[in-house]
């Protein structure tokens, strides 16, 4: 079925595979179709030889040893700051700071900006594509503040409807936070507009892109984002690692988040002076040989390219759309003109649950349940979905199994 | 004395050893032992009759019938619906001592955990549960 690519991506493609040693098995006797890569995403050997040799050859405690060991650490963890800052282009890597996933990232910015800057009052805009990690902590602000939460709707393809954005935003609005694409429906979200209009208002803004990192090109710079986050372990890095990046005049103007080691720069038992952003939102030892590892990962998609990456996703989007589509009683769930790659749809009369299981009886490996969007969820008036997300390394030839398993079930339980 | 529950046990892994251990077979058989259970009246299908710590829905009845106990149940899933049929099948028109004294191997025996998974087999536990609950609340019942 690659006949419509050219050769040499068809090349590319089995060269990208065959770096990723846990797809060459067979889960159930049959060959693994992993599609729950919006979940997380596999990780090619270079990331976990790099975790291996971190810990053969390099572990120590980070920034504070003189010994050899601790500067090898020191400079290996902190290529990786530089690296993420060429990766969403952050004018300076300092604004990169090091949380342990996205939904850490979005709790500090939710404590540490809220604490200063919001008050009773204030308003706080959301959208109802959001997973619970960029809701709850708003709803935990807004309690604690006494400020007040509103949520941009969707219409039935599962875009936002932007003149109810308008509508909300006021001067009262003191902070919008999206995600940059839905990891439900796979929506990609008009970010750019997004923050132009809240900034009218002098709103800040959060873009969530925990979705989107493996994906779309990311230019904090050019979007003019406030806060931007990631999860590594969805762009093919190690889990426990994420991102967030924050403007430094807004990280500097920012309470602590957490304390302990590293945070500080001096501490008497009548007060503590706090150390410098990064570090001063980077208290404790951190996951090092994770943060160290990512560096890989990030090379790869560097290495393969992101215009590259988009492509062969989108035909695998493409593809799945019309293969998964043309099954009888298939519903599709979030049809957005502009999707990554993410096939969510549910089956008329037959529970996700059911039709997970009998996949992975296939060796194909789905996500099923509300995937952390109740409110999503109950918009679309459904309890949940199966939700098939691509990665690089996917082949449309794996689309057609899962058709076909698809096909089986829907035909015995019909 | 014959212990029926056991022997009904016995019939399951029997029944089960047929499938030779494939994946897909084995769960197209749970699903269409559910298909085979008649459905539960909608207005049956409450809050109250739902089976506690289940991810899919699971709604179970229990009626005292000559002092032996029937069940009615029903779930959202097909699976499910399967799984339950299989200890309604086992519980079925036993008195609530048998229930309670009943060792439910069957599950293990067959590697159940392998086809369902640990999500699933928690709600199994969580079913089995239940169906003791139910003998227990009939016993007393029965020695009032």
């Amino acid at each position: 079925m690659t006949a419509e690519l050219p050769i040499h991506t068809a090349e590319k493609l089995t060269g990208i595979r065959a770096q990723f040693p846990i797809l060459h098995q067979r889960i159930n006797n049959k060959p693994l179709v992993y599609f729950d890569n919006a979940a997380t995403t596999q990780k090619p050997q270079r990331v976990i030889d790099k975790i291996v040799h971190y810990y053969s050859t390099d572990n120590a405690n980070i920034h504070r040893g003189i010994h050899t060991l601790a500067e090898r650490a020191t400079i290996a963890y902190e290529t990786t700051r530089s690296t993420v800052q060429a990766f969403i282009n952050a004018s300076e890597k300092e604004e990169v700071i090091f949380t342990k996933g996205t939904s850490e990232s979005i709790n500090l910015v939710a404590f540490a900006f809220g604490e200063v800057f919001v008050q009773a009052g204030d308003e706080i805009i959301i959208s109802t594509v959001e997973h619970h990690s960029n809701i709850v902590p708003w709803q935990i602000l807004c309690e604690r503040k006494g400020a007040t939460l509103k949520v941009i709707p969707v219409d039935d393809a599962g875009e936002l409807i932007m003149d109810e954005y308008d509508k909300l935003l006021s001067a009262k609005t003191r902070f919008v936070a999206v995600n940059h694409a839905s990891n439900s429906l796979g929506t990609i979200n008009p970010i750019k507009e997004i923050i132009e209009k809240a900034h009218q208002y002098g709103a800040k803004v959060l873009i969530d892109g925990a979705q989107a990192a493996a994906h779309l090109e990311i230019d904090v710079q050019a979007l003019d984002a406030d806060f931007y986050t990631l999860s590594a372990h969805k762009v093919y890095g190690p889990t426990g690692v994420g991102i967030l990046y924050g403007k430094r005049a807004l990280l500097e103007a920012m309470s602590p988040y957490q304390s302990g080691g590293e945070m500080i720069s001096e501490v008497t038992f009548e007060k503590t002076t706090y150390n410098e952003i990064p570090y001063k939102f980077e208290a404790g030892t951190p996951n090092i040989a994770g943060v160290v590892a990512f560096n890989e990962a990030l090379e790869f998609v560097t290495e393969t390219g992101k215009e590259h990456i988009a492509q062969l996703e989108n035909m695998l989007l493409k593809y799945a759309t019309e293969t998964l589509g043309r099954i009888k009683g298939i519903v599709p769930v979030g049809t957005a003109r502009n999707k990554v790659s993410v096939y969510s749809f549910v089956a008329e009369g037959i529970h996700h649950f059911d039709i997970g299981q009998m996949l992975d009886a296939s060796g194909v490996a789905v996500r099923t349940g509300h995937h952390c969007t109740q409110p999503l969820m109950s918009r679309f008036n459904i309890e949940g979905t199966v939700r098939a997300s691509f990665a690089v390394y996917n082949t449309r030839e794996e689309i057609d199994i899962m058709a076909e398993s698809l096909e089986r079930i829907i035909r015995f339980l019909k | 004395m014959e212990n029926i529950i056991n022997q009904r046990q016995e019939k399951i892994i029997e029944e089960f050893s047929v499938l030779d251990g494939d994946q897909e077979m084995t769960i197209f058989y749970i699903m269409e032992l559910g298909q085979k259970l008649p459905d539960m009246d909608e207005e049956e299908k409450t809050e109250q009759n739902l089976v506690k710590g289940c991810q899919s829905k699971v709604w179970l009845m229990a009626h005292l019938t000559d002092g032996k106990v029937t069940f009615n149940t029903d779930s959202n899933t097909a699976i499910t619906k399967g799984l339950a049929s299989l200890l309604v099948r086992v519980f079925n028109n036993c008195t609530p001592d048998e229930i309670l004294q009943a060792e439910i191997y069957f599950p293990e025996r067959i590697g159940m955990n392998r086809y369902i998974g640990t999500q699933r087999s928690n709600g199994f536990g969580a079913m089995i549960k239940q169906f003791k609950l139910f003998a227990i609340a009939l016993k007393t019942k029965l020695n009032v």
